[in-house]
């Protein structure tokens, strides 16, 4: 009998075909990047890598994921599980809202935040009779990264929120589990691997936004020019090869990023196993 | 008790990365808040020019103060910039590449309205032209504005209505058929159809145009300001060579301190100091190291011979103010927008 994935020629030409697009589309421009930043040498890669603007394009880069990825994990958890597990009027429109940030252009977002906040927006006014300046200072390309990423976490749970359903939780409910508990012992373990990677798409949009954050930047060197700012302003400065330095270091965040995901996927699926394995024994 | 453990310990590792940010975040506030500041608000390719100024400047001030100068650079579109300062980007000084984006500043309160009066040269320490980037050897024999209109001849210069370069291109154009043909208006604007018609590309800034001519190998000319062509050239080695037409318009590059920003940052004097700074022979021999014309006769003698004579034509006075000219040429259905169509 014939069966999916018998047919050695359908086999083959898939294989090839996914290798050449691989090539194409993801192994010759990194490879490119590599070699435009070696271009000038070793010497000018490293002169590039540890100019104090680059030291602080990195330095802010982090800072804005390492405040975003928390925030809108939580922020996400408690969207997901308010919409999945309550009943409520407007929560229909609560779930396309959740979606504007994904259906608005980052430059639009980085703009209103500009237009709010800004010298003669409302909040902005407000906010300055207190002598405190958002925008064209790093808690406004926080703010608008918080915005442009608040979605990633929200719906990766929410699908899966829906598919598992509210039996186990309610079967604990009823063995007496109370709010955390509930949360860290059954929520939580099931939706863990939809919440990491969640997380690592918030925090590469976090590390790689430009659009949003150029609008509210003001480009001050060494204060708030993050990465992607930075590859940008380079490229326009003639530095071709500081242009690609910096492009290279987000590339290589993305890849620790990734390493990261890897780390913690394994380490969950050990303690799965092993509890698993102690249910066993029990 | 095991179930305790677990439960701490999961809700601290989510917690310590926001505890690390917020203590990391918070140490560096006051740290940038014990020097003394000067924020200069600068055009795109200006870079390495205030980095070299910047450093003479501070090493002075360090000399004389107890505390240390940090002079904080930004760099962008001089209209965006415009637009950000509006918006409330706190910039001393602004030192941009076009009078019209200091109007723009002005128009919205923020800066003296008389500001082209309150420093020499109407408030411009350094000036450019425009210039031809060709290829060695200039086989088309590009001398002059005329030459760019001939047929055949493929040019390469940003949109006038998104860039300075492209505004000063069209200018510039305009400025030197004008003054052979003395004002026939129909004659220069044929001309101008001409001029228009022989653009392969219009990308929307001087980064994409130089990437157009050079990377992409586009066009007979890349029209850009002469101190651009001139570190292109240098950069780009024997590929290319730089032509200055013998009658040219001027590209003032005009300073002033933001009144609005000064007040508040209590940094009056010390943003005057800077841009006065910018017109002395030591400032004004390191811009034209930059391939900047300059306003200091001293200076400019020393470098005699590095920028050909040109006749360089004021704006205002063949297109009088910057307002008309962006209302008459560049506005929408204005005369850029006529000449282009065919």
């Amino acid at each position: 009998m014939q069966r999916v994935g018998d047919s050695l020629p359908v086999k083959w030409t898939l294989i090839v075909l996914a290798l050449v697009l691989t090539a194409l589309v993801l192994v010759v421009p990194l490879i490119e990047i590599v070699r435009q930043a070696l271009a000038g040498g070793v010497g000018e890669l490293l002169d590039n890598l540890t100019n104090t603007y680059t030291l602080s394009a990195i330095w802010l880069t982090l800072l804005i994921a390492v405040i975003t990825v928390p925030l809108n994990v939580l922020f996400g958890t408690v969207l997901a599980w308010l919409v999945t597990r309550f009943r409520f009027l407007g929560r229909r429109l609560l779930q396309t809202l959740i979606d504007i940030p994904f259906a608005v252009s980052p430059v639009i977002a980085g703009l209103v935040y500009l237009l709010l906040y800004g010298r003669n927006g409302w909040l902005g006014q407000w906010l300055a009779g207190y002598d405190i300046q958002l925008m064209f200072a790093w808690p406004g390309m926080v703010l608008v990264t918080l915005f442009v990423t608040s979605p990633f976490v929200a719906r990766e749970l929410i699908p899966l929120m829906q598919a598992q359903g509210r039996q186990e939780e309610e079967a604990a409910v009823s063995l007496g589990a109370r709010g955390a508990q509930l949360f860290y012992r059954i929520t939580l373990p099931n939706i863990r691997s939809g919440l990491i990677y969640g997380a690592i798409l918030t925090n590469a949009r976090a590390m790689g936004e430009f659009g949003a954050v150029s609008v509210v930047s003001g480009m001050i060197n060494g204060v708030t020019i993050s990465l992607p700012l930075q590859v940008e302003q380079l490229y326009q400065d003639y530095n071709t090869v500081g242009s690609f330095v910096s492009a290279l270091l987000l590339a290589m965040l993305a890849v620790l990023t990734l390493v990261i995901k890897g780390l913690l996927e394994w380490l969950a699926e050990r303690r799965q196993q092993r509890h698993s394995k102690v249910a066993e024994d029990v | 008790m095991k179930k305790a453990s677990l439960f701490t310990v999961s809700r601290l590792h989510g917690l310590a990365p926001l505890a690390l940010a917020l203590a990391l975040g918070g140490a560096v506030v006051p740290a940038a808040q014990a020097d003394t500041t000067l924020t200069n608000a600068s055009f795109d390719v200006a870079r390495e020019l205030f980095a070299a100024l910047n450093k003479p400047f501070i090493a002075e001030w360090d000399k004389q103060h107890q505390d240390h100068l940090v002079i904080k650079q930004t760099h962008a579109g001089s209209s965006t910039q415009a637009r950000s300062i509006i918006q409330g980007l706190n910039a001393d000084v602004v030192t941009f590449n076009q009078t019209s984006d200091i109007d723009v500043i002005a128009h919205a309160g923020l800066i003296d309205s008389n500001w082209q009066q309150r420093l020499p040269e109407h408030s411009s320490p350094f000036y450019s032209t425009m210039a031809f980037l060709v290829r060695k050897g200039n086989p088309k024999h590009l001398t002059s504005w005329q030459d760019l209109a001939e047929q055949g001849v493929e040019l390469v210069f940003p949109n006038p209505k998104t860039s300075g370069n492209g505004r000063y291109t069209y200018l510039g154009a305009w400025a030197s058929q004008s003054a052979l043909n003395h004002n026939d208006e129909a004659n220069t604007e044929a001309f101008m159809r001409r001029f228009l018609a022989n653009a392969v590309v219009l990308d929307s800034g001087g980064r994409g145009a130089t990437t157009s001519f050079i990377e992409r190998g586009q066009g007979d000319a890349l029209i850009t300001f002469e101190s651009e062509a001139r570190s292109l050239a240098k950069q780009y080695g024997d590929k290319y060579e730089v032509v200055v037409p013998k009658v040219d318009v001027i590209a003032e590059m005009p300073v002033a301190w933001v009144d609005a920003s000064v007040r508040k940052n209590n940094s009056e004097a010390l943003a005057k100091d800077y841009l006065n700074y910018l017109y002395t022979p030591q400032a004004q021999t390191i811009i034209a190291d930059h391939f900047y014309r300059v306003r200091n006769e001293q200076v400019a003698k020393q470098i005699a011979g590095r920028f050909p004579d040109t006749h360089l034509l004021n704006i205002s006075d063949v297109f009088g103010s910057w307002d008309s000219i962006l209302s008459t040429h560049f506005a929408s259905g204005g005369k850029l927008d006529q000449l282009q169509r065919q």
